[in-house]
C-alpha cells in the first residue's frame, strides 16, 4: 500500500468457543492448557469443543432468536460483542456506516426431516415423488433462511443494525483469512473507516461433521492436542466457534477515543496443490511478503490433519526457530471459517496483556518474553495458507 | 483521455465478457435473442415436476454433465462464461494476471448423496445422519468430499484460468453477482492488482431449492404458459421464475488495458451498496437501504441521475420487489423516472439468483455497445402503480451512455453498479 496507508487497528473483539466468552474468559482459559468443554460423547467416536451456557438474550431478542439456527446464533451473538467491545453498539450513526464482512459456511439441515426421507426412501417406488412430496410438506419454511450462507451477515444488520455494507465469503477457512484481508486491504487504502469481521461455526451437528468425515478427515478416539495427534487421533476435532473484530483505522478510532488492543500489521493468503512441500513454500513467500518485522511469537491454527500440519511445524521450526507457537485449536477446538479470525483476536489479546501463552502441550515450548510481533498462522485442513501479523499500536 | 476518475482512482474498463443463460451459450445466442423477445422459461425436466406449485424454470439443460449436481453445473456454466470473456479480452487463457470474484450458490450435499451414503451399508441401529457418518468412516469418499467444499467450485477455475491468489466465493444471495463486480472494482481502484476476473454463476435448481422458494410464496404459480410467466412491473405478477446462468466479466484498469491495446467494451463507472435491517426478506418499507444503495452507486460512479439513460432493473416479477424498486427509483429520480426507460431481462431469463447481477451487468455491456435496449416481455397488464417506461415488448434503439442496474436479495442485500461507454473524467 506503501507510505500512505492508514494503520489498521484492532478496537474490538467478540469471542464465543469452548473457552467460554469474551476477551477475558479467553486469555485465562488459554492458559490453563486442559480443553474445558470437550464432548467426547454426544458424536462418538468424534470429539468437538462445544460452547458452554450461553445466556443469549444479553444479545438477541427472543422474537430473533427464533429466526436463526445456532450458527447464525453464535455469529450474531459474537459480532454483538465485538460492536460492544468497540463501544460501538448504541452509536446507530456508527453501526450505520459500518462495513461488514462474514465468513460462512452453510446452515444446519433438518436433522429428523433428513433421516425420515432417507428412512423411506430405502423402500419407495418412486424417491423423486417421495422427496416432493415430504419436503414440501415436511420443510420449515424459515429453514432455508437459515441455511444461507448470507443470512449470518443478514442477521446481523437485524439485530446490531449494522448496515454500511453486507457482504459473506464462502469457502472453509480461505473464507475467515480472506475476510480479515479483505476488511484490512479496505481500510489501509482508505476505502472504510471501519469495519466488522469474522465468522461463526458450530461444530455440535451431525451434518457438518459428515462433510469433513467424507473426506476422513476427522480425528477419532481419546482427544490429543494438535501437534501430538497420530494414527486415529490425526485429523479434526471441530469446536464450535464465533469470532468478531472491529478494525478501524487509526485515525477513526483516535476521534472515537477508543483503546486499540493491536494493530494488525498485514494479512497474506494463497492456495494451491497439496504436493509435498507446496504448502511450506507458499508460506514462506507469504512469510516474506508480510513484513520485515521477525515474529517472536506464534499462534498456530494448525487443523491436526497429518500431513499439513506436520508440514507446517516443520516449517515453523526450520525458518522461525525458538520461536515459541501454540496452536490454539488444542483448546478450542477448529472453527474453519472462525478459526482465522479467532487466531488474530487471540493474538491481539496477547498483545494488549503483554505476555504469550503458556504451552497448550508438552511438544510446545514456554517464554517469558513479552510478544511484539505474534504471527497468526492458518493452514487449511484442506485449501489455503494464509499468514497475519499482529503488533503493538504504535502512537 | 485521463485514466484517473473524478476521485483521483484508476478508472476500470471491461474488457470481456461472456454469458450462458437459458436463452443459451455465449454473447451471440443471448443477445440476440433477448432483443427479439424470447423467453428462455420450460416446463421443469431435469426432476419430476409433478406435485410442484411451480412446475416452470430457466434451467440451463444444455453442459452435458454426467453425474449432475447443483455445484458440477455452476461450475460448468462459469467456466463457459469466464472462457468467452478472457478469449475476449485478448488476456492469454491460463495466465490471468489478476484475483478471481465468484459469486457461486452455497454448496450443499445433495439428496442423491444421502441416498447413495444411506445404500452403502445395511440398516438396522443406524439411522439418519449417524449411519451416513458410518458410511464416512467405513470408506473415503473423496470425490463427494470435494464437490461438497464450498471453495471448489472457485479453486478450479483458479487453477484453470492461472487467477492469482486466493481466490474469493462469495455470496450477498440474489446481489452476488453486482457484488463480485464491485471486489473487483475495488482491489483494482486500491492497487492491489491491474485486472480482475468476476464471475456470478448458479446452477441450483434441484426438487429441493425450489420447494424451499415455494413454501417462501417468492415463487409464480402461472404454470400454463411457462414463457409468460415472468412479468415483472404487470399487474397480475405473483412472483420469480428460478432459473440458471452465468456472468463474467474481465475487469482491468484503463492504463492496463490501453497498453496492452485491448478493445474497452465499457467501463465500470461506480457501485454503490447498502444493507437493510427491516427483515430477512423483505425490504424496508421507506425503501431507504435501497434508496440509498442507488444514491452511493450516482455519487460513486460521479454521475447525476439526469444522466442516466437507461436502468436495468432488478425486476424480479414479485409483487414486493416491483412495487418497492419502483417507490425507491421515483424517490431518487423524481418525476424524470417515468421517462427513463427501465427494463427487466428477468422477464426473459428468469431469475438467475446467484449469478442475477453479473448477467445483467453482461447485458449492459452490450446495451452500451449495440446502442439497443432489451425489451420487458409480458408486460400485457400494466400495473398502473409503477408508472414506468418499461420498453415493453420489443428492443428499443437509443443513445445510451450510462446505466445503473439493480441487484438486491434476501439478507437486505443491496447493491447498484454504474456502467458506461463514457471513459472521460
Amino acid at each position: 500500500m506503501g507510505d500512505s496507508s492508514q494503520p489498521v487497528w484492532i478496537t474490538g473483539i467478540g469471542l464465543l468457543s469452548a473457552l467460554g466468552e469474551g476477551t477475558q474468559s479467553h486469555w485465562q482459559a488459554m492458559n490453563k492448557a486442559s480443553p474445558d468443554n470437550l464432548d467426547s460423547q454426544r458424536f462418538a467416536p468424534y470429539s468437538v469443543h462445544k460452547l458452554g451456557e450461553v445466556d443469549w438474550a444479553q444479545q438477541i431478542s427472543r422474537r430473533d432468536m427464533r429466526q436463526m439456527e445456532p450458527w447464525q446464533q453464535i455469529g450474531t451473538y459474537t459480532a454483538g460483542l465485538a460492536l460492544d467491545d468497540a463501544d460501538a453498539k448504541e452509536d446507530a450513526d456508527l453501526v450505520g456506516r459500518m462495513d461488514m464482512i462474514v465468513a460462512a459456511g452453510g446452515g444446519e439441515r433438518d436433522i429428523e426431516v433428513d433421516s425420515a426421507i432417507m428412512a423411506d426412501a430405502r423402500s419407495a417406488n418412486g424417491r423423486e415423488a417421495l422427496l416432493t412430496e415430504r419436503l414440501s410438506n415436511d420443510l420449515r419454511p424459515t429453514l432455508f433462511l437459515a441455511q444461507l450462507s448470507n443470512l449470518l451477515a443478514g442477521n446481523i444488520s437485524i439485530v446490531h443494525k449494522v448496515t454500511g455494507s453486507s457482504r459473506t465469503f464462502m469457502g472453509e477457512e480461505g473464507a475467515g483469512i480472506s475476510a480479515i484481508k479483505t476488511a484490512h486491504a479496505r481500510i489501509a487504502s482508505g476505502q472504510s473507516d471501519i469495519v466488522l469481521v469474522g465468522g461463526a461455526f458450530n461444530a455440535e451437528r451431525e451434518d457438518m461433521l459428515l462433510l469433513f468425515e467424507l473426506g476422513q478427515y476427522l480425528a477419532e478416539g481419546p482427544f490429543q492436542p494438535v501437534w501430538s495427534r497420530s494414527g486415529d487421533s490425526a485429523g479434526v476435532n471441530l469446536g464450535s466457534i464465533g469470532a468478531f473484530l472491529v478494525l478501524e483505522s487509526a485515525e477513526h478510532a483516535r476521534k472515537r477515543g477508543v483503546t486499540p488492543y493491536a494493530e494488525l500489521a498485514a494479512v497474506e493468503v494463497d492456495h494451491g496443490p497439496r504436493d509435498a512441500g507446496a504448502a511450506a513454500g507458499r508460506l514462506t513467500a507469504a512469510l516474506s511478503a508480510l513484513s520485515d518485522d521477525t515474529p517472536d511469537a506464534i499462534l498456530s491454527g494448525a487443523s491436526g490433519v497429518e500431513d499439513i500440519t506436520t508440514e507446517e511445524r516443520d516449517w515453523l521450526n526450520k525458518n522461525l526457530p525458538d520461536t515459541p507457537y501454540r496452536a490454539f485449536g488444542s483448546v478450542t477446538g477448529h472453527g474453519v471459517e472462525a478459526h482465522f479470525p479467532l487466531g488474530i483476536a487471540l493474538a491481539a489479546i496477547a498483545t494488549r496483556n503483554g505476555s504469550f501463552y503458556d504451552p497448550l502441550e508438552a511438544n510446545e515450548n514456554a517464554t517469558s518474553q513479552k510478544p511484539s510481533n505474534i504471527l497468526v498462522t492458518t493452514a487449511g485442513h484442506y485449501r489455503a495458507e494464509g499468514l497475519g501479523l499482529v503488533k503493538p499500536v504504535s502512537q | 483521455m485521463s485514466a484517473i476518475d473524478h476521485k483521483g482512482r484508476p478508472i476500470i474498463a471491461v474488457t470481456g465478457v461472456g454469458v450462458v443463460s437459458s436463452l443459451g451459450k455465449g454473447k451471440k445466442q443471448n443477445w440476440d435473442k433477448l432483443t427479439s423477445g424470447e423467453s428462455g422459461i420450460h416446463r421443469i425436466s431435469r426432476f419430476t415436476n409433478e406435485g410442484l406449485r411451480t412446475t416452470i424454470a430457466g434451467t440451463v439443460d444444455f453442459m452435458d454433465l454426467d453425474p449432475h449436481s447443483a455445484p458440477e453445473l455452476s461450475l460448468a456454466l462459469a467456466r463457459s462464461a469466464a472462457h468467452e470473456a478472457v478469449d475476449q479480452s485478448g488476456i492469454e487463457q491460463g495466465d490471468f494476471p489478476g484475483p478471481l470474484f465468484l459469486a457461486a450458490p452455497p454448496v450443499e450435499i445433495e439428496w442423491q448423496h444421502r441416498f447413495e451414503l444411506d445404500a452403502e451399508l445395511p440398516g438396522g441401529e443406524h439411522v439418519g445422519y449417524s449411519k451416513l457418518l458410518k458410511a464416512g468412516r467405513a470408506k473415503r469418499h473423496q470425490e463427494m468430499y470435494e464437490l461438497l467444499q464450498f471453495n471448489r467450485t472457485a479453486d478450479l477455475l483458479s487453477d484453470e484460468f492461472g487467477t492469482k491468489g486466493l481466490p474469493i466465493s462469495l455470496s450477498t444471495a440474489c446481489a452476488s453477482g453486482a457484488t463480485a463486480v464491485q471486489l473487483g472494482v475495488e482491489a483494482i481502484r486500491r492497487g492491489d492488482s491491474e485486472c480482475a476476473l468476476c464471475i456470478g454463476t448458479d446452477g441450483s435448481v434441484t426438487t429441493e431449492s425450489l420447494i424451499r422458494f415455494s413454501l417462501l410464496s417468492a415463487l409464480t404459480t402461472q404454470n400454463d404458459e411457462p414463457t409468460k410467466a415472468a412479468k415483472p412491473f404487470s399487474k397480475d405478477r405473483d412472483g420469480f421464475v428460478m432459473a440458471e446462468g452465468a456472468g463474467a466479466l474481465v475487469l482491468e484498469s484503463l492504463d492496463h488495458a490501453r497498453a496492452r491495446g485491448a478493445d474497452i467494451l465499457a467501463i465500470v463507472r461506480g457501485c454503490g451498496e447498502k444493507a437493510d435491517h427491516f427483515h430477512r426478506t423483505r425490504s424496508s418499507p421507506d425503501g431507504s437501504p435501497v434508496i440509498a444503495a442507488v444514491h452511493r452507486a450516482l455519487e460513486d460512479a460521479g454521475v447525476s441521475a439526469s444522466e442516466i439513460d437507461y436502468i436495468n432493473a432488478h425486476g424480479t416479477s414479485t409483487p414486493e420487489n416491483d412495487r418497492m424498486e419502483y417507490n425507491s427509483l421515483k424517490e431518487v429520480f423524481g418525476d424524470a423516472i417515468h421517462q427513463t426507460p427501465i427494463s427487466s431481462n428477468k422477464s426473459m431469463i428468469g431469475h438467475t439468483l446467484t449469478a442475477a447481477g453479473a448477467i445483467e451487468a453482461v447485458f449492459s455491456v452490450l446495451t452500451l455497445q449495440h446502442g439497443l435496449i432489451p425489451p420487458t416481455i409480458n408486460y400485457d397488464t400494466p400495473d398502473p402503480d409503477i408508472p414506468l417506461d418499461v420498453v415493453p415488448h420489443q428492443a428499443r434503439e437509443a443513445k445510451v451512455t450510462n446505466i445503473l442496474s439493480n441487484s438486491f436479495g434476501f439478507g437486505g442485500q443491496n447493491a447498484c453498479l454504474v456502467l458506461s461507454n463514457e471513459i472521460e473524467a
